[in-house]
């Protein structure tokens, strides 16, 4: 009887374990490193959540190929280290044929070695300096804007805002030197003096130092660059040294709802440069998609002021499904080559890509919309 | 489109005599949480001769309990304040009590080890329960500066300033004029004798690190409402606080005290006229430099041998 129970046990697990690869097999894997924890975890973690909301609509709607979608998340700790061992694992371990990743670009940055090595395609979501498809990797693919194109598409509000001498206080890594560099050219270029261009750690709380210097530089625009836990505190700041000048913040992790909760008073006059603009949703090219995602994200009772970022992981996830569906196959050189030919309805707008970078190694990119919000009484309000 | 709130006001810029005032304020007031931070450390640093990691996470622990009884309990903040110092000298005394207790006879690196891990249990416990995302704290002061001709400082600054003051007289009181100080000094200086003596020597050591822990979480509870709270804010602290002490000599308080000044001077100063984007590295080049001419540290006495 015994030895009977055994052998039943015994044949129940070989089932299991022979069922087990040819479960799996009905997954499409797809690799995702965010900083969940560290200094960026915050925003991590919207961008993540808003790529499990794609991963449960596409799922629900039969998956793409037959097959089911499944993101595998890793944590880069907002850490570039880190952020190579998730590459690492996620492409020999997990075998994931594409990946998306990895919100800083100093994190993105250190990644893309491994794209190239492994060949592997990454959809970028969030980073911004101009470096990652201008250095000839052709495993990228960033619906985010750079900061080139940010810049430029601020262009004509510097005379519609009448911009005379311009300040810039940025964090010192590769998103906020990129951002103060292509900023302060462009502001140039319009005729604008620029005065005094300041960095700051990216762990760093206290500006005082930095602001006083900017309010003795007397400009009337101070562009800030850098995430929304330092524009919190900036702003707190720049109200306590009764620094006047009108405070522009690029990048689009400025998370206003944030801002307006934790700086009160302080935050309004302040102006934000956006990618979504969820407090009005007609603003924006697909108003039903983003209507949409915005309601399931309240639904889920998730904080509102991660809209701006959670968004990212959205249409990250679904172009990277675009790509799979066009290649016809899970396979990563196949996604990569069909990755340049997607078009996709993004909650930013329509996704597509051009070609960024020395000539037969382009990088693609994105040119996403550009929006430029600005807090009132507390409030969003178009400007 | 035309912007109200923040359009510019050239009268208001201040000449650069002013800019050097606003600079010297900006430094004073930070220089007094420094001093806190580091006091705090001295004691159990400098004097104890613990390496302990976990003073940035006492720092933490303050800013999570004001915190928890301002925005969450919606107790006064006043009062709030009193509970999360004493909250932090109660942490402290439990983690000498269940960590540090037995291993007293343990060489340094082993305790350093268990510091090491205290400080990550304790972090990855406040993201666990507070997540990532950034808090902030409502302080009851205007949100209109104090104004003196055209140097500006916050109400809640000049609060934290006032009150770390009065938490540095009152260590400097505790520790040079009352029966316990006396007995802590003694423990520190010759265990055996001061057991001989009839001290109490882990009540003493217990009390020691209980109060450089409340220094931490009082230095964390003044200035989680002035900058936003989050899991990793301990190590930034913890960093300048190690700094400081070794800056200042260790184990001197007057050291620390002035230790934290020249640091937050160094800091300011550094970044308003020389680049801001070495702001951490002037005050660290400072330690360099006085390291190399006065090795052990700015106000070390003659090594006490008891």
């Amino acid at each position: 009887m015994l030895f009977r129970l055994s052998s039943i046990v015994l044949a129940m697990t070989a089932t299991a374990v022979l069922a087990g690869p040819a479960l799996a097999q009905e997954t499409i894997k797809i690799g995702v490193t965010e900083p969940l924890t560290g200094a960026f975890a915050a925003s991590g973690n919207y961008v993540t959540q808003g790529a499990r909301i794609a991963e449960d609509e596409i799922n629900k709607a039969g998956g793409v190929l037959g097959k089911k979608i499944q993101l595998i998340v890793e944590d880069n700790k907002s850490n570039p280290t880190e952020a190579v061992a998730t590459a690492e694992k996620l492409i020999n371990s997990d075998k994931v044929p594409v990946m998306m990743g990895a919100w800083s670009s100093t994190l993105t940055l250190a990644v893309m070695p491994k794209l190239e090595e492994y060949k592997i395609p990454m959809l970028v979501e969030t980073s911004s300096s101009d470096k990652i498809t201008t250095s000839g990797n052709p495993y990228i693919f960033r619906i985010s804007p750079t900061s080139g194109m940010e810049a430029r598409a601020f262009t004509p509000l510097v005379k519609k805002l009448g911009i005379k001498k311009a300040d810039f206080l940025a964090t010192n890594n590769d998103f906020g030197l990129g951002a103060s560099k292509a900023f302060s050219e462009m502001a140039k270029n319009a005729g604008v003096k620029i005065g005094v261009v300041e960095t700051m750690d990216p762990n760093a709380t206290d500006f005082s130092a930095q602001l006083a210097k900017i309010k003795a530089s007397g400009g009337d625009t101070l562009f800030v660059t850098t995430a929304v836990e330092q524009i919190t505190l900036i702003l707190k700041q720049a109200n306590d040294l009764q620094l006047k000048t009108r405070i522009i913040t690029t990048g689009g992790s400025n998370a206003p709802d944030q801002l307006i909760e934790q700086a009160g008073a302080a935050a309004n006059g302040s102006m934000h440069l956006v990618f979504f603009t969820p407090w009005f949703p007609d603003a924006v090219k697909n108003p039903e998609i983003a209507k949409k995602f915005v309601s399931i994200w309240n639904d889920k009772k998730y904080n509102v002021g991660g809209l701006t970022e959670g968004f990212r992981g959205w249409d990250g996830i679904y172009t990277i499904v675009a790509g799979i569906k066009a290649a016809g196959s899970a396979d990563p050189a196949a996604i990569t080559k069909a990755l340049w030919n997607v078009k996709v309805k993004g909650i930013n707008g329509d996704i597509a890509f051009i070609k960024q970078g020395p000539a037969g190694k382009e990088s693609a990119q994105n040119v996403p919309s550009v929006y430029l919000v600005k807090i009132e009484g507390g409030k969003v309000v178009r400007d | 489109m035309v912007c109200k709130g923040r359009g510019p006001a050239p009268r208001d810029r201040g000449n650069p005599l002013e800019q050097l005032l606003q600079h010297g304020a900006n430094a004073l007031i930070l220089g007094g949480t420094y001093a806190l931070l580091g006091i705090g450390l001295t004691l159990i640093f400098g004097i104890m001769r613990v390496v302990n990691f976990t003073h940035g996470e006492l720092y933490a622990f303050g800013a999570y309990m004001m915190y928890l009884w301002v925005m969450r309990l919606h107790v006064n903040f006043f009062v709030a304040l009193l509970l999360a110092v004493a909250l932090g000298v109660a942490l402290g005394a439990l983690i000498e009590y269940v960590l540090l207790r037995r291993l007293r006879s343990s060489d340094i690196d082993t305790t350093m080890l268990v510091m090491i891990g205290a400080w990550i249990a304790m972090q990855n416990t406040e993201q666990l329960i507070w997540s990532g995302v950034a808090q902030s704290i409502s302080a009851p002061f205007p949100s209109q500066p104090l104004q003196i001709g055209h140097v500006y400082i916050g109400w809640d600054r000049l609060f934290v300033f006032v009150t770390a003051l009065a938490l540095i007289g009152l260590a400097y009181y505790l520790i040079n004029r009352t029966k316990l100080g006396k007995a802590m000094r003694a423990t520190f200086q010759d265990r055996e004798t001061a057991m001989l003596m009839g001290i109490d020597v882990h009540l003493v050591n217990t009390a020691t690190f209980a109060m450089g822990s409340g220094l931490a979480a009082a230095a964390g509870a003044l200035l989680g409402p002035v900058f936003v709270v989050q899991p990793s804010m301990g190590d930034l602290a913890s960093l300048k606080a190690f700094a400081i002490v070794i800056l200042g000599g260790l184990g001197n308080i007057t050291g620390a005290t002035v230790g934290g000044f020249i640091l937050a001077f160094m800091e300011e100063l550094g970044a308003g006229y020389i680049s801001s984007g070495f702001r951490d590295g002037m005050g660290f080049l400072v330690i360099i430099l006085i390291l190399i001419f006065r090795p052990t540290g700015l106000f070390a006495q003659k090594e006490r041998i008891g």
